[in-house]
């Protein structure tokens, strides 16, 4: 894991570059793959998205959220907005033949639209936490969650509790693997740089990382607000893929599904916060048969792993602070 | 007036439920410094106990539904004490974050387990006890159901108390509360005492639970989700860790979502609690009547 | 009565005992002095099972290592720990009551309660006071009283003297003898005020990196050249 590491840093912009390019090519083949494996595989991209970008905020700053369900559903409909309100009147404007079809411009500015109120949440979520620490933080970072959904219930014109249908089919297997490629280098060189080691310095000491004049507040709400604006791409690629959404979408259970990703891959550990995504994202399509003990296997096995290995599956080392009792 | 006297009637019957559980988080909490995320589907648990159990007592009188409701509490405080025996004693002394992490594994499997268990679709839950309404001449509608709400809640919260003031194992709970490592040093079986929290907890979550179910005729295995985090808002507004401060929490949260129901603000009041929450923690964190404590280096 | 063998602790991969040995007769003052750190609590929390050691910890002739902490105490072994760690949210009275946890007989409790105040009237006047509002040295005194609350026949105090008004240190090394004449305690006594600890002490032992480097009676180390440069100020 850390080789990996290591050589993604050696060359980063490379790596990315050339990740980029294999999603684009893996595109381009992708209608002689079995449909249902594509399924599974954009399902996989979109948790990997979640869960690196929620591992910026928990893993890296040590700052438990219990929300990102939240940030998810904000730019979930906000670039189904975009593009069910907007895009009509761009596609009729726009030059038929451009660098890129029309069509994925606008869902890229839908996408990047998405993720901006998703970031914009995110400042009024992080806000609380520069006083907040632990289990409270949690429970304001869930409060927050449930909050955007309520509101999502109430605004009509985003279709209330029935939520949105009819979203355009912008979502392709290129577009989710991108964003979990450019994702995962904006967190990976952003804790590796020198300004990044902050970071990790808030979530092992933050009175410490403090004394030594570390701006740690602003550490904390940048977290949030990239952490914020991927799981809001996220959202935006996950309305455009499921083509429906509606509030109960994006509720608790998700942002617990999202953490368990993170907190199985290891804290703080992007390579192992991956392959946890990967897991348990095919775990119920495995169960698939047995459907009506599925929930109760994940339950127990999410015990027995907490119980076993509480500092994630794939993290050797101790990275998680235990707070001893006096 | 009245509507506003018939709101606060309802509100205190509402609270009463959000206090009973609120007291087995603050209790928790306060021993263990960690949410308990299962404690609302102990809730849950409690009311399908008293499903069951009421086909027991077919004649719907008062001390018919009062051993209903004994039973339930009986059955989930040692739900309660088996759940910290097999998913919480073993991570003691490792971080907050697995324990909370294996306590909403542990809501997840009774929620689940309960789906397979109970079924999934709502079940309407019977009448426990006699039931009519009083109404005043000025129009003021008080059922039986809410009295009795509010007259075992009170004597539940005086029961408890009584406990943790004046006996031997209350004031262990308080001890314990303070130092593990002390209360150890005196003698005291500290796995004992949290033990006799989760049991004691639960019963109070399993009485809410039989009265919530009273007055929302059905019941589901997810019946528990919204009432808990609400329950937990309570125990922070009132300053978790503080025991009349959880039941105070819980009555003036009741009270608030009721107020704000009756208002044009109708279809907010789910989320009315966790603006609460942010609010009293952004100005108050540690909650009404808690002491706010610095964290040390 | 006490006898340590070999009695090692780590934590994690730090040690902080080198497997040390020693012995506490029956109605003994021992004094452990050494520097920060050299392992004079750890020796006293491996005692009372509040961390895990490895060796043994002989008590009348029973290995006591390992066990849970209110079984040590209920052996008889009573540790009053280092910051005194009263219960700050209680009242005395329900300080002394905790200290009673394992008793029954209500009647011997009153007694031992009678006992505790006779020995330091000031608790008896603040019984009903939250014990967070005591001054230091009355929260000493309430620490040790509610380890006397327990009957123990072994006392273990660690640094009674730290964060106390001076003219009470004096106070509170006087009332330790005096239990230890009256009841005939043995009491194992960790103090950084050494000159304090070895003259009302009868043997001493001096603790260096978790390893005992010197074992005599209280009086030789009082006269030993390096125990007086190291520990008593050169005085």
């Amino acid at each position: 894991m850390n080789r990996l590491t290591s050589a993604l840093l050696a060359w980063p912009k490379a790596v990315l570059l050339a990740c980029l390019l294999a999603s684009l090519a893996f595109w381009l083949i992708s209608d002689r793959i079995n449909p249902y494996y594509m399924d599974v595989l954009t399902k996989i991209g979109i948790n990997v998205i979640l869960a690196v970008s929620l591992n910026l905020i928990n893993g890296y700053t040590g700052q438990f959220s219990l929300g990102h369900a939240g940030f998810m559903a904000v730019g979930a409909y906000a670039a189904a907005a975009v593009t069910m309100f907007a895009g009509p009147k761009f596609l009729a404007l726009a030059p038929a033949a451009w660098l890129l079809p029309a069509t994925d411009g606008l869902f890229l500015g839908a996408l990047l639209i998405g993720g901006l109120a998703a970031a914009l949440a995110g400042i009024l979520v992080g806000a609380p936490s520069l006083r907040l620490k632990g289990d409270y933080l949690a429970i304001v970072t869930l409060g927050f969650g449930e909050i955007i959904r309520v509101i999502f219930r109430n605004i009509d014109s985003l279709g209330g509790a029935l939520g949105l249908n009819g979203i355009p089919p912008y979502t392709n297997i290129f577009w989710v693997l991108a964003v979990a490629c450019i994702c995962t280098y904006v967190v990976l060189a952003m804790v590796h740089s020198t300004y990044g080691r902050g970071f990790v310095a808030v979530r092992d000491d933050e009175v410490a990382a403090e004394a030594m004049g570390l701006n740690t507040t602003r550490y904390k709400i940048v977290a949030f607000v990239v952490g914020a604006f991927f799981a809001g791409m996220a959202g935006g690629l996950y309305g455009h893929y499921t083509l429906s959404i509606d509030p109960k979408g994006f509720d608790f259970m998700r942002s617990i599904e999202i953490v368990v990703m993170v907190i199985l891959g290891g804290m703080g550990n992007t390579a192992g916060v991956i392959a946890a995504a990967v897991l348990l994202t095919l775990l119920p399509e495995v169960l698939r048969p047995f459907e009506k003990y599925r929930m109760i296997f994940y339950s127990l096995l999410l015990i027995i792993l907490m119980l076993t290995r509480p500092q994630g599956l794939f993290t050797w080392k101790r990275t998680l602070k235990t707070a001893g009792r006096a | 007036m009245i509507v506003f006297l018939q709101q606060l009637i309802n509100g205190l019957s509402v609270g009463a439920v959000y206090a009973l559980i609120a007291l087995g988080y603050t209790m928790v909490y306060g021993i263990l410094r960690f949410i308990n995320f299962a404690h609302s589907d102990v809730f849950m648990v409690g009311a399908y106990c008293g499903f069951y159990c009421s086909r027991l007592d077919s004649g719907h009188t008062l001390a018919g539904g009062l051993l209903v409701m004994a039973i339930a509490m009986v059955a989930c405080a040692l739900l309660g004490i088996i759940i910290e025996r097999l998913a919480y004693r073993p991570l003691r002394g490792s971080s907050n974050l697995a324990v909370l992490i294996t306590a909403i594994g542990v809501s997840l499997l009774l929620e689940n387990a309960a789906q397979l268990v109970f079924g999934a679709d709502p079940k309407a839950f019977p009448a426990l006890f006699p039931e009519r309404n009083f109404t005043s001449q000025a129009g003021l509608t008080v059922s039986s159901n809410q009295l009795l709400v509010l007259a075992v809640t009170a004597v539940l919260l005086v029961a408890l108390q009584w406990i943790v003031l004046h006996t031997k194992i209350g004031t262990a709970m308080r001890a314990v509360a303070f130092n593990h490592q002390a209360a150890a040093l005196m003698g005291i079986n500290v796995d004992r005492v949290i033990s006799f929290t989760f049991g004691l907890g639960s019963a109070l979550a399993a009485a809410g639970g039989i009265l919530y179910a009273m007055n929302y005729p059905s019941i589901d295995p997810y019946m528990g989700t919204l009432p808990g985090l609400k329950a937990f808002v309570a125990a922070v507004l009132g300053g978790i860790g503080n025991i009349p401060g959880a039941a105070l929490g819980g009555f003036l949260l009741g009270l608030i979502e009721t107020l704000v129901k009756g208002s044009k603000f109708s279809t907010y009041s789910d989320a009315i609690a966790f603006a609460v929450l942010i609010l009293i923690l952004l100005f108050r964190p540690a909650g009404l009547l808690g002491k706010f404590q610095v964290e040390k280096v | 009565m006490l006898s340590i063998q070999n009695l090692s602790v780590s934590y994690g991969a730090i040690a902080a005992l080198h497997g040390i040995s020693f012995e506490v007769g029956p109605g003994e003052i021992v004094t452990l002095i050494g520097s920060n750190g050299a392992g004079k609590t750890s020796t006293l929390r491996a005692i009372s099972g509040l961390i895990k050691s490895r060796g043994k910890i002989l008590y009348q002739g029973r290995d006591l290592a390992n066990l849970p902490p209110h079984e040590i105490v209920a052996a008889g072994i009573s540790h009053v720990p280092e910051g005194r760690m009263i219960f700050a949210n209680l009242t005395v009275a329900e300080n002394l009551a905790m200290g009673a946890y394992l008793q029954k007989d209500k009647g011997g409790i009153e007694r031992d309660r009678q006992f505790v105040f006779g020995m330091f009237p000031r608790l008896a006047e603040r019984r009903q006071q939250v014990a967070g509002t005591l001054s230091g040295g009355e929260q000493q005194m309430l620490a040790i009283g509610r380890a006397l609350m327990s009957r123990p026949k072994f006392l273990m105090l660690d640094e009674p003297s730290l964060g106390i008004a001076p003219i009470l240190v004096k106070t509170i090394f006087e009332k330790i003898v005096e239990i230890n004449r009256q009841q005939g305690l043995a009491i194992l006594l960790v103090e950084q005020n050494a000159n304090l600890a070895l003259e009302i002490s009868r043997h001493g032992c001096v603790l260096e990196t978790g390893q005992i480097i010197l074992r005599d009676s209280s009086a030789a180390l009082r006269e030993n050249p390096k125990v007086r440069a190291a520990y008593l100020g050169g005085v």
